[in-house]
């Protein structure tokens, strides 16, 4: 398998996103936080990483400190090979707009725009004209199986119809890098695997995915799962591939 | 569950012979409790000393046939509509050795629950992408759904349960000193 492959090539470029030991501390002295200590996580295309941890163990600040929202106290984070430190803001943000798609717990969409306008408004931001923005986040919203609502309203959509939106949103324009905070948050136990499968489609597509969840059950959708505790990882576990085995005899 | 309630279920459909039992319980239940035929003859033994089953003859090939007595078939409609006991199921090795490891001197305590978790999760990750598969395929097949499920379930819970122990022996950690039996905790192993 290709995977196997790229375990033998060195090159960093390899991979989307790299934490090279990352730390991230929030005050000082007696008072500081230490929200991350001496991260190490590599990302590659295709790959979806899933992040669990307690409460305060260092999930979300993992997550923006991935994408570019904050910056790290020590360490080295890699976009697409260019360390983010070594970028203007403007360059930054540039890279994060066109590199990045967030889905959070909260959708964040904007009541007064349709559905398309609410998925092409990262493009537009980005300098897209209108026209082309607008097949882009038609495409990404049938990627996420919406048909015939790309002109309603948030508040005419259901919620699992919302969170694919929102999904579609992080998507558009072929952003290699996805990064999504609980993005089940209050759904139900069957959309909230459609959500999944949705990130996993196109991590298989060739997307690095970086996914923080509480729930063992959407965090076995990743082919490797990374345990964080304090702000240190503890520990990890990858898929084995051999499930088959694992279950006796069926080919 | 017991093989013997298997069997049962199987024979209420139609009359079977040893080998055919054992592959039609591997193909019900998607082969997660693969039987030999020793075992089944043996257990065919038992339910015709207990009135359950009867010796039906032999097929056109020679194999031993068995079906069913009344008494067979009232055994398993009480099967159907009773709930399994939870004392009646094996005894769960992991909780036996979470409750050793944190009296037995000299154990890491944390490290036996996250190499387990790590081990849990692995697992669950396989049967994601083996029910990912299965639920792609058409037609669906429901019976392998179902037990994959199972087990993305209970390998949930599990999970869930060790989190709930590494939290709580944490807690203990910060609020006595360290047991004499057990070693500091381990961390970024990697």
């Amino acid at each position: 398998m290709s995977r196997e492959r790229l375990d033998t090539e060195p090159s960093s470029a390899l991979f989307v996103v790299e934490m090279v030991d990352v730390s991230r501390t929030y005050g000082d002295g007696a008072t500081a936080v230490h929200a991350l200590r001496g991260i190490n996580l590599q990302v590659r295309a295709g790959e979806l990483v899933a992040v669990m941890g307690p409460s305060g163990s260092g999930k979300s600040s993992l997550l923006h400190l991935a994408g570019g929202l904050d910056s790290p106290s020590r360490g080295t984070v890699l976009l697409e090979a260019r360390d983010l430190a070594s970028l203007s803001g403007r360059d930054r943000a540039a890279l994060r707009r066109r590199s990045v798609g967030y889905v959070f717990q909260e959708l964040n969409l904007i009541p007064g725009l349709t559905a398309a306008e609410n998925v092409a408004l990262p493009l537009e931001l980005d300098g897209v004209s209108t026209k082309h923005a607008r097949p882009l986040a038609v495409r990404a919203l049938r990627e996420v199986e919406l048909e015939d609502v790309d002109d309603r309203y948030p508040d005419d959509l259901s919620g699992g119809q919302q969170q694919r939106v929102a999904i579609a949103r992080a998507l558009v324009g072929d952003r290699r890098l996805l990064l999504a905070d609980e993005p089940t948050g209050a759904l139900d136990s069957e959309t909230g695997e459609a959500v999944l499968q949705l990130i996993r489609t196109r991590c298989d597509r060739g997307a690095a995915g970086v996914l923080v969840t509480h729930e063992a059950r959407y965090a076995g959708w990743a082919d490797r799962v990374v345990f964080l505790r304090d702000g240190a990882i503890v520990d990890q576990s990858s898929a084995s591939g051999g499930a088959e085995s694992l279950l006796g005899l069926r080919g | 569950m017991s093989v013997r309630f298997g069997l049962l279920a199987l024979l209420a459909e139609r009359p079977m012979y040893g080998n055919q039992l054992r592959a039609e319980f591997e193909g019900r239940t998607a082969a997660t409790w693969p039987l030999n035929v020793g075992q089944v003859y043996t257990t065919l033994e038992r339910l015709v000393r207990d009135g359950l089953v009867v010796a039906a003859g032999v097929d056109e090939d020679g194999h031993e046939l068995y079906q069913l007595t009344e008494d067979g078939r009232l055994a398993l409609t009480k099967w159907w509509a009773t709930p399994l006991s939870r004392e009646s199921r094996p005894r769960d090795e992991l909780t036996i050795k979470l409750a050793l490891a944190v009296t037995v001197p000299g154990v890491d305590v944390r490290s036996v629950v996250q190499t387990q978790r790590a081990d849990t999760m692995r697992a669950l990750q396989d049967y994601t992408r083996l029910k990912s598969a299965a639920d792609e395929r058409t037609p669906p097949d429901i019976a392998w759904v179902l037990v994959l499920e199972s087990m993305i379930f209970q390998a949930e819970s599990e999970i869930r349960w060790l989190d709930h122990c590494e939290s709580r022996l944490v807690r203990r950690a910060k609020k006595s000193p360290p047991l004499p039996t057990s070693e500091p905790a381990k961390r970024g192993r990697r």
